[in-house]
């Protein structure tokens, strides 16, 4: 093609498509942080932002375009290398792990085939921005965000990792398009309702996970004023930002590929309905499934008071673990009695 | 390798969770608190000391300012105290304003406390609920006073004004809509009266609604229940007083135990906690809220029977009526006199006290028989709230800190003075 060779052809191809998943992604985190403005606004009997454009719909260009004018300050005494990788370590998993998210049959930019490997790998490197971050800013404070999140990460870590292993018993595959195409039937055959305790605790992990309230010991506005970032100005402020509403979206892509059948329709099989409904793309599905998850996460923020970090510890090593471990052994039972219409065939494949 | 140290956690003065100007010196061992060192004095503005440079009533919006989220119940100590040495006699009128007034002032800080409470233990929406209401009940002030926080409202001798036949209403602008204006104005069609009390009617649901969001919460449970224990014996050891006493399971109430104004014509209850941790507390002060309700209820009734004058007639310490000031040569030297000079106060001594929503609240003043206190002395509850801090904490970890000074109600207006 154009006279150029082979390699770079598939290069640039490559880069074309990461810019068509990651833009669309970072405007996504903008219209996430204006969502959340808003919805949380009117839990709370206010009205949000409505200045900036109408009905405040520029607002996070605004937000965004004042934070890249900000000065960024590098405090006294800060390990200034590390001060500034530290954000880096934190976008770069969060945006890295969409590699193998498919959005749709066959859409997907690395098919991979140790693909929840991947992601179990990428979403636990993110912990070490923040650690890094705590530590590089010469701050107590900053410090003590840093040790919490450092000992929240590993312990979610575990339990997410568990649940992602019933997925992967239940689905025979590591391959994130598998696992949808395993999933394929009705919005009953999705993995949500025989995996239903490992699907609670996934999601509440991953809300763990990404620092979000109930959870969010690490930055915990009240008790350690911003935790791990409480120096970062500025685009540097804005990276940790970013990260975290990435990861956020990531978490309910996630969720909804493993356990709510990613871009497979809920009204597959039923009479009428799926036929009146065939012509939707799978995006569409996935998409309204992640906006679902992704509402969780904003409601649960404007409802619930924050975990004590000891708390948080005793949740995730004494509720979520014997549940998931629980859990295995009772799908470990269903595949050899070949449960249907979720197990039967798994030992044979 | 060397010695493992604590280390020390500057807190505050700038934090979010400081309420004010709180800075604490803490001492940890990791995450938990080993040593609570109060630092207070950030927001001292010699309240004590200025009122010795002034007459008598100058000195009552210095009050307001004192614990500044409970207003009219700072005026109310001082103005007893005043009062008190005078020997004067308020007009019963008055005192069913003052009582009702104490009370909506009582609900006022309690809703912030909640608010702020809720927040630092880090559920956002109860502070944006309780400032919704907080909201109507400053129309209130505004209404009989003109001033949304900073009343002045009541006088030695009575309170300022009798309160008025109409409750303001919003006005229409190209901001808000119909709708907005109807809902807003809503119950505001009546007389001041009818205002409070369609806001007791209402607010009992408002206070079942912060219920559901935090009562039965495991997470505000775990957050609450067993921390800053304080046993009855140490909560008086360490002039507790207020609900951070009854939390602790002693029933000591001003309101009962001395009663002033008309408290002992009232019927209401005091509601008392049993283990001393910050969740009982935070039972005690809902259920307040609830009582003070009540009395508010039977403060409007009484009031709507009972018409008459709001002042005592004793022009030599209350203000003549403007009416006769026009005509009688006596009530204008009065009228003037007391504006300039004021009264003097015969030598003596005198302290008061009134149930302040966070405690026993008084003033002392020593007269040497001139128009200005020789020495204003202010016994404020916080302070000795927060000088059980150390012993509310120790052993805690840094988010039990944050809990316990929500529940410990500190506002820097009075500690500091």
């Amino acid at each position: 093609m154009f006279g150029l060779p082979e390699d770079l052809i598939t290069v640039i191809w490559t880069l074309i498509k990461i810019v068509v998943i990651v833009a669309p992604l970072m405007l996504g985190v903008a219209y996430l942080t204006y969502a959340e403005r808003k919805i949380i606004g009117y839990m709370q009997v206010r009205i949000g932002p409505n200045r900036v454009g109408p009905k405040g719909w520029l607002q996070p260009i605004a937000d965004a375009l004042k934070l890249m004018f900000k000065e960024i300050i590098l405090p006294t005494g800060a390990n200034k290398m590390l001060f500034v990788v530290a954000p880096v370590l934190s976008i770069a998993p969060a945006l890295a792990a969409w590699a193998v998210i498919p959005f749709d049959d066959g859409l997907v930019l690395s098919n991979l085939d140790a693909g929840l490997l991947y992601i179990l790998a990428l979403t636990s490197v993110g912990v070490y921005g923040v650690i890094i971050a705590g530590w590089a800013s010469n701050s107590k404070y900053a410090f003590l965000g840093a040790l919490r999140s450092a000992a929240q990460v590993v312990s979610y870590e575990i339990a997410m990792g568990f649940a992602l292993v019933g997925v992967l018993m239940a689905a025979g595959s590591l391959n994130l398009g598998d696992i949808v195409r395993a999933q394929e039937g009705g919005f009953l055959n999705w993995y949500w309702l025989p995996l239903f305790p490992l699907f609670i605790v996934y999601f509440l992990s991953g809300v763990a996970e990404t620092n979000r309230a109930p959870f969010d010991v690490a930055e915990g506005e009240s008790e350690i004023v911003a935790g791990f970032h409480v120096e970062y100005s500025g685009m540097t402020f804005a990276i940790f930002f970013l990260a975290e509403y990435a990861n956020m979206i990531l978490i309910a892509a996630l969720a909804s590929v493993l356990f709510l059948g990613g871009w497979l329709s809920p009204f597959a099989g039923v009479p009428l309905l799926g036929d009146m409904t065939a012509w939707v793309p799978g995006l569409f599905w996935l998409l309204m499934k992640m906006s679902i998850f992704l509402f969780f996460f904003l409601w649960f923020r404007a409802t619930f008071p924050r975990y004590r970090y000891d708390q948080i510890m005793r949740l995730g090593w004494k509720a979520f673990l014997p549940v998931t471990i629980f859990w295995l052994f009772v799908e470990g039972i269903a595949i050899y009695a070949e449960i249907g219409p979720w197990f039967d065939g798994v030992l044979g494949a | 390798m060397s010695e493992v140290k604590n280390f020390t956690l500057n807190f505050g003065p700038q934090h979010p969770a400081a309420h004010g100007v709180l800075r604490l010196i803490l001492e940890m061992d990791g995450e938990t608190i080993e040593r609570a060192d109060p630092h207070i004095g950030l927001l001292h503005r010699a309240t004590e000391k200025l009122a010795e440079q002034r007459i008598y009533n100058q000195s009552i919006p210095y009050m307001d300012r004192l614990d500044y989220v409970s207003m009219m119940c700072n005026e109310h100590a001082y103005v007893m105290t005043i009062e008190k040495m005078l020997k004067l006699e308020v007009p019963e009128r008055a005192q069913y304003i003052r009582v009702m007034f104490d009370e909506i002032t009582r609900i006022l800080n309690h809703l912030m406390w909640l608010g702020t409470h809720a927040l630092d233990v880090g559920a956002m929406t109860v502070f944006l609920y309780c400032f919704r209401e907080r909201e109507d009940l400053m129309d209130l002030y505004e209404a009989v006073s003109g001033a949304r926080m900073h009343a002045a409202y009541y006088r030695p001798g009575g309170v300022y004004r009798d309160l008025p036949d109409v409750m303001p209403k919003y006005k229409p602008n190209r901001w808000r809509s119909e709708k907005d204006l109807k809902r807003q104005n809503e119950g505001r069609d009546g007389s001041v009266l009818d205002f409070i009390e369609n806001f007791t009617e209402r607010f009992p649901g408002l206070i079942d609604e912060y219920e559901t969001l935090l009562t039965d919460n495991r997470i505000w449970k775990q957050r609450t229940v067993d921390i800053g224990v304080i046993p009855p014996d140490l909560a008086k050891q360490l002039g507790f007083t207020g609900p951070m006493i009854r939390g602790s399971g002693i029933a000591w109430d001003l309101r009962r135990k001395q009663p002033y104004e008309v408290y002992d014509k009232l019927d209401f209850d005091i509601p008392v906690g049993v283990n001393g941790d910050c969740y009982d507390r935070y039972l005690v002060r809902m259920a307040e809220m609830r009582e003070s309700n009540r009395i508010i209820k039977q403060c409007v009734d009484w009031l709507r029977e009972n018409p008459g004058l709001v002042m005592a007639a004793d022009q030599k310490v209350a203000p003549p009526p403007r009416a006769e000031m026009k005509e009688g040569m006596e009530s204008l030297i009065h009228h003037f006199k007391y504006f300039t000079e004021g009264y003097s106060i015969p030598e003596g001594e005198a302290y008061a006290a009134v149930e302040h929503p966070k405690g026993e609240f008084g003033t002392y003043i020593l007269s040497d028989g001139a128009n200005k206190p020789y020495r204003l002395k202010i016994r404020a509850p916080g302070f000795a709230h927060l000088s059980a801090m150390d012993d509310m904490v120790k052993g805690h970890m840094l988010a039990d800190v944050v809990a316990v000074i929500g529940t410990m109600d500190v506002v820097f207006g009075e500690i500091d003075r």
